[in-house]
C-alpha cells in the first residue's frame, strides 16, 4: 500500500479557444502593419530617409527611400502579425512580437524622416541612443529601488520622493562642499531618509504602504520646495551650484561604432545604473540574500519558520532602495542641471510603471525604462524636425503603451504575493 | 518524549494543540513555564533556536513558497553558499542533499519541481524532507492528514514508522482517533489548554473521544432511512472555470431529491468549491444547466437563488459566511435584513432583529455572552452554528452545506449534523460537500466522488472506505464503481463511519 503511485496532478490543459493572447497580439500587429504600409507609405515622400551613424548629418548613413521604407517595414510588421495569427509555437512569441514592433517604429520613422523639411532628412542615431539612455536613467534607478522594496514585500510608491530628495541633497551638499563625491553620498543618504520613514511607518507601525508612499512624495516636494525657496535661492552661488561629474571615456568600448560615442563617453551615473541592474539581478537570483528577499516577498511566514529575520530584511532592503533612488536623483543635479522645484516631475511614477511593465525584474525594468526613454527622445526629435504630429500626442504614447502592455501584452503580471502586506507575527 | 517515539497529541479544535507546538517551535513565547530538552531548560527566542535544538515542524498550512522549486524551499534559511562570505548559492550541493535525504528515508520528491505544481501530498513530503535536512531529532506534525486522501494518509503513516525506526521522535497532532490508534506509542489528550489525560493506543475510541470532549459523544450520525421524493436540484453538463481560468468543473451531472442527503466526497481542490459556487450563482457557468424545482437558475444572481429557497453554508465561514465585525444578531439576518419583520421602509428594526436573534441563539445552542457580541469573538463551532441557524430559519427546498464542520469542535459537529438530518427529514433536498470522508459517509444517503472536475462515481454510504479512497485518487473508476454497485445497499445498515482496518 505504501508504494502506491500517486497520479501526477497535471494542470488541466487550458482551453482558451481560438483567440489566444498570441493571436490577439497578432491581430494588433496586423493592424499596425497595415497602418504603416498604407498610411505611412502614402504620406512618406520620395526623399531618402537617412539614419546617420553620427551626431549630425555627416558621415556614413543607412539610407532608404522614404516611401519604399515605410511600405517595406509596414509589410514586415504585417507579416509578423500574420505569423502570430497563424499560431506560432509559444517560444517564438516574444521574438516575433519584438520584430513586428520594431518594424512598425521603423516604418513610422521612414515617413517622418523623409517628410522632414529639406536638409533635415536625417536621424542621428548616436544622439537618439544617448538621449534615450539619459532620459531613461532616473527611471532605471527608480525602478531598481522599486525592485528592492517590492521583492521583499514593501510597496514603494515613494520612488518619486526618494529621487527628489536625492537630487536635492546631492545639489545642496555638493555645492557646500564643492566635492561631487560628498554630493553623491549626501544624495544616497537623502533617498535613504525617505526610505527610513517608509520603513518605520509601514513595517513598524503598519501604516498602509501605498498611502504612506503618497504622503512621503508630498512631503519631499514640500520640504525640498521650501528649502529651495528659502535657502538655495537666497544664495544660489553657494547652495545650488554643485560641481558635476565629468564624462569618463571607457577605453576600447568607446571606439565601438555608434554605441561607443553614444554610451561609453558618459558620466558615472549611466555606468553605475547599468552595473546596478546587473548586480541586483544576480543578487536576486543567485545569492542567499536574494533567495531570502524573494521568500520574504512571497511567503514571509514560511521564511520566518526557517529562521529568516523577516522584518530586519525588509528594513534593510527598503533602506537600500532609498540609497539607489537617491543616487538616481543625483544623476540630475550632479551631472546635468541645477536643482529646481519639483524637478523630478513624475518620473518616479513612470519608474513604478517600468517596474510593473518589467515584471518586478531588474532586467525587465531596464528594458521598460529604455522603452519610455526612447519614446521621450523620439518626441523631442520629432519636435526638432517640425513633424506634423503634435509632440504632446507622442509624449502621451508611452503611457498608452503601458496601459496596453500591463493589460495583456506581457502576459499576466504577477506581483510578489506578499507585496504590500505587513508582517505581524502570530 | 523519548527518542524514537511517536507521541500523539489529541484534542478538539481550539484545544490549544497548535499553540503549544508553536511555542515549542519558538514562534510564540510562553507566558510561564519552561521547556526541558535532555533535562536542560531551553529558551527559544525564535524558530532558528528551535531548529538548532533539533526541533522541526510541519505546519498545518504548509510553509512553502509556491513559486520556488523544491530545492529552493528546502535550502531557504540554511543555504549552501560558495566561498563563504560571497553569499552565492550553491544550488548543486543543495540539490544533492535533497536527493540524498529523500532517498535515505524513502520520500521521493523531484528537487526541481515548482511547489505550486505539486499535489498537497507531495508538498507535505517536501515539508518533511525540509525538516530532515536540518537534522532534527524531534519532528512535530500539525494535523498532517487533514488534506490527504486515505491512501496518502496510509503512506504518511508508513513514513512516520520509518522515521521512528531511524530514531526520530515524532509529535503527531490530530483530532482523528483512527490514525492515533494506528500509530501512536503514547497519547496525550488536551482540552481547553490543559492536559486532561494520557492514554495508551489500546484505549477504545469512545474513551478517547470522551477524554477529548469531556463527556460521551456519539461518533456516528443517527438517522432513519431516507424517503427520497421528487428531484429538487438537477445539474446537467455543468462546466465551470476556477479563478485562474482553468477548468475546474468539467461536465457534471447530478440530481438531489427532496428528503435525501447527497454527499460529495473528494480531495480538496477537485472542483467541489467551484461546483457549489456555480450553483449558488457566485461563479459564471460556461456550459450546462442548473435546475431548481424545474426552473433554470443558472445565470441568476445569488440573491435570487437564495430567495428561491436555497440555504447555503459556505466552506470558509471567515471569508463568505459571516461578517466578523458584525454582531451575532446582525449576522443572523444577513440574508433577509431587507424584508419584514426586520425592515420597514428604509430602516432596520433593531428590536425585531434582537428578539429573533435571542430565539435562535437558544434554539441552535449558540454559546455567546450576548447577541450583540461581534461574531468574530465566538469559537469556530459557535460561529458555524450562527450560519446554520441563519440558513435553516428560512423555509428551504435545498440546503447546500460545504465543509459544514470544518474547524468545529466535536460537540458542535454532533449538533450541526443532527440539524442537517432534521432538515432532510422534513423534506429538504440536501447537498453536503466535505473533504472529511467520515462526515460524508455519516450524513449521506448517496455519495458522489469528485475527481478533477468530474463525478467519478456515485456509491452507497456503506461502500468500504478503501474503495472510496481509490475513487478519490482517481484510480480505476470503473472497477471500483462496479464493485460498489454490485454490493446491495442495505438501508438500515448505517455505517459506523470509522470501521477501517
Amino acid at each position: 500500500m505504501s508504494t502506491m503511485a500517486v497520479p501526477d496532478v497535471a494542470v488541466a490543459a487550458v482551453d482558451e479557444g481560438f483567440w489566444t493572447r498570441s493571436r490577439k497580439v497578432g491581430l494588433v500587429l496586423v493592424a499596425l502593419g497595415l497602418l504603416g504600409a498604407l498610411l505611412f507609405g502614402a504620406l512618406a515622400t520620395d526623399q531618402q530617409a537617412r539614419f546617420t551613424l553620427s551626431e549630425d548629418a555627416a558621415g556614413t548613413a543607412l539610407e532608404i527611400n522614404g516611401t519604399f521604407g515605410a511600405i517595406l517595414f509596414g509589410a514586415i510588421a504585417l507579416a509578423a502579425g500574420a505569423a502570430l495569427l497563424a499560431g506560432l509555437p509559444k517560444r517564438w512569441f516574444l521574438p516575433v512580437l519584438a520584430v513586428g514592433l520594431v518594424a512598425f517604429v521603423l516604418s513610422f520613422l521612414c515617413w517622418q524622416v523623409s517628410a522632414a523639411p529639406a536638409g533635415q532628412n536625417f536621424m542621428p542615431l548616436v544622439n537618439i541612443i544617448r538621449g534615450t539612455f539619459i532620459l531613461a536613467l532616473p527611471l532605471i534607478f527608480g525602478a531598481l529601488a522599486g525592485v528592492l522594496c517590492e521583492r521583499s514585500g514593501v510597496v514603494n510608491v515613494a520612488i518619486e520622493g526618494q529621487l527628489l530628495m536625492g537630487a536635492f541633497s546631492g545639489a545642496l551638499f555638493g555645492s557646500i562642499s564643492g566635492n561631487v563625491w560628498v554630493g553623491l553620498v549626501a544624495a544616497a543618504i537623502g533617498g535613504a531618509f525617505i526610505s527610513l520613514l517608509l520603513a518605520v511607518f509601514s513595517i513598524r507601525y503598519l501604516v498602509d504602504q501605498t498611502v504612506m508612499g503618497i504622503v512621503l512624495n508630498l512631503l519631499a516636494v514640500g520640504v525640498t520646495g521650501f528649502l529651495y525657496e528659502r535657502l538655495m535661492q537666497t544664495n544660489a552661488e553657494r547652495y545650488n551650484s554643485a560641481p558635476r561629474f565629468s564624462n569618463w571615456e571607457i577605453p576600447l568600448l568607446k571606439d565601438i561604432p555608434v554605441l561607443g560615442p553614444a554610451l561609453f563617453r558618459s558620466n558615472i551615473f549611466l555606468y553605475l545604473g547599468l552595473l546596478l541592474v546587473l548586480v541586483i539581478h544576480i543578487g536576486l537570483f543567485r545569492t542567499r540574500w536574494g533567495l531570502r528577499t524573494r521568500s520574504v516577498g512571497e511567503h514571509p511566514i514560511a521564511a520566518d519558520t526557517l529562521g529568516v529575520r523577516v522584518l530586519r530584511l525588509r528594513y534593510r532592503n527598503v533602506l537600500l532602495a532609498g540609497v539607489v533612488a537617491g543616487i538616481g536623483g543625483a544623476s540630475y543635479t550632479l551631472a546635468l542641471y541645477s536643482f529646481t522645484k519639483n524637478m523630478i516631475g513624475g518620473k518616479g511614477f513612470i519608474a513604478l510603471a517600468a517596474l510593473i511593465f518589467g515584471r518586478w525584474n531588474p532586467t525587465g525594468a531596464l528594458l521598460a525604462a529604455l522603452f519610455f526613454g526612447f519614446a521621450d527622445q523620439l518626441a523631442t526629435y520629432l519636435g526638432a524636425i517640425n513633424s506634423v504630429i503634435p509632440s504632446q500626442f507622442l509624449a502621451m504614447l508611452p503611457y498608452l503603451a503601458t496601459i496596453l502592455a500591463v493589460a495583456g501584452l506581457v502576459g499576466r503580471v504577477r506581483a510578489p504575493a506578499a507585496d504590500g502586506k505587513p508582517y505581524v507575527k502570530g | 518524549m523519548e527518542p524514537g517515539e511517536i507521541h500523539a497529541l489529541l484534542g478538539e479544535n481550539g484545544a490549544g494543540k497548535s499553540t503549544l507546538m508553536n511555542v515549542l517551535y519558538g514562534l510564540y513565547q510562553p507566558d510561564e513555564g519552561e521547556i526541558l530538552v535532555d533535562g536542560e531548560p531551553l529558551k527559544l527566542r525564535g524558530p532558528s533556536d528551535a531548529i538548532s535544538a533539533g526541533i522541526g515542524m510541519v505546519h498545518q498550512h504548509f510553509m512553502l513558497v509556491p513559486v520556488f522549486t523544491v530545492t529552493e524551499n528546502i535550502m531557504l534559511g540554511a543555504e549552501k553558499v560558495r566561498g563563504g562570505i560571497s553569499g552565492f548559492l550553491d544550488r548543486r550541493r543543495a540539490r544533492r542533499e535533497v536527493v540524498e535525504v529523500s532517498e535515505r528515508y524513502g520520500l521521493r520528491v523531484d528537487p526541481d519541481a515548482v511547489i505550486e505544481d505539486l499535489p498537497v501530498g507531495i508538498q507535505q513530503r517536501v515539508e518533511i524532507v525540509k525538516a530532515l535536512t536540518r537534522d532534527v531529532d524531534l519532528l512535530i506534525l500539525d494535523e498532517p492528514t487533514a488534506v490527504l486522501t486515505p491512501q496518502e494518509t496510509e503512506e504518511l503513516l508508513t513514513v512516520m514508522r520509518s522515521l521512528k525506526a531511524a530514531g526520530k521522535s515524532i509529535v503527531f497532532i490530530t483530532h482523528k482517533l483512527g490514525e492515533v490508534k494506528a500509530i501512536a506509542d503514547r497519547i496525550t489528550v488536551i482540552r481547553r489548554g490543559k492536559t486532561v489525560g494520557t492514554a495508551s493506543p489500546e484505549a477504545s475510541r469512545d474513551e478517547l473521544a470522551a477524554l477529548m470532549v469531556g463527556r460521551n459523544v456519539r461518533l456516528t450520525v443517527e438517522k432513519a432511512t431516507a424517503k427520497p421524493g421528487k428531484a429538487v436540484l438537477e445539474v446537467a453538463g455543468l462546466v465551470v472555470d476556477d479563478d485562474r481560468q482553468i477548468r475546474a468543473v468539467d461536465g457534471i451531472d447530478l440530481t438531489v431529491h427532496a428528503g435525501e442527503v447527497l454527499g460529495v466526497a473528494g480531495v480538496q481542490g477537485n472542483g467541489q468549491t467551484e461546483l457549489i459556487e456555480a450553483i449558488m450563482g457566485l461563479r459564471p457557468t460556461l456550459a450546462g444547466s442548473v435546475t431548481l424545482d424545474g426552473e433554470r437558475v443558472d445565470g441568476w444572481s445569488t440573491k435570487r437563488v437564495l430567495r428561491a429557497g436555497v440555504g447555503y453554508v459556505p466552506e470558509d465561514r471567515s471569508v463568505d459566511g459571516l461578517v466578523k465585525e458584525f454582531s451575532v444578531a446582525e449576522n443572523l439576518v444577513l440574508d433577509i435584513y431587507d424584508r419584514p419583520p426586520f425592515a420597514g421602509g428604509l430602516a432596520l428594526k433593531p428590536q425585531a432583529i434582537a428578539t429573533s436573534a435571542k430565539e435562535r441563539i437558544e434554539q441552535f445552542d449558540v454559546r455567546t455572552s450576548s447577541a450583540s457580541m461581534p461574531v468574530g469573538t465566538l469559537s469556530g463551532g459557535n460561529q458555524q452554528k450562527v450560519i446554520v441557524a441563519r440558513e435553516l430559519s428560512r423555509p428551504l427546498k435545498l440546503l447546500i452545506a460545504a465543509q459544514p464542520t470544518r474547524g468545529v469542535d466535536v460537540g458542535s459537529i454532533e449538533f450541526i449534523h443532527s440539524q442537517v438530518i432534521h432538515e432532510r427529514d422534513i423534506g429538504t433536498a440536501v447537498l453536503v460537500v466535505s473533504s472529511e470522508l467520515d462526515e460524508v459517509l455519516g450524513l449521506a444517503d448517496r455519495v458522489a466522488v469528485m475527481y478533477r472536475g468530474r463525478i467519478i462515481g456515485i456509491v452507497g454510504p456503506d461502500t468500504p472506505r478503501e474503495e472510496i479512497g481509490l475513487l478519490m485518487a482517481g484510480i480505476t473508476p470503473e472497477a471500483a464503481a462496479d464493485r460498489a454497485e454490485a454490493r446491495p445497499a442495505t438501508d438500515d445498515d448505517v455505517p459506523t463511519s470509522e470501521e477501517e482496518a
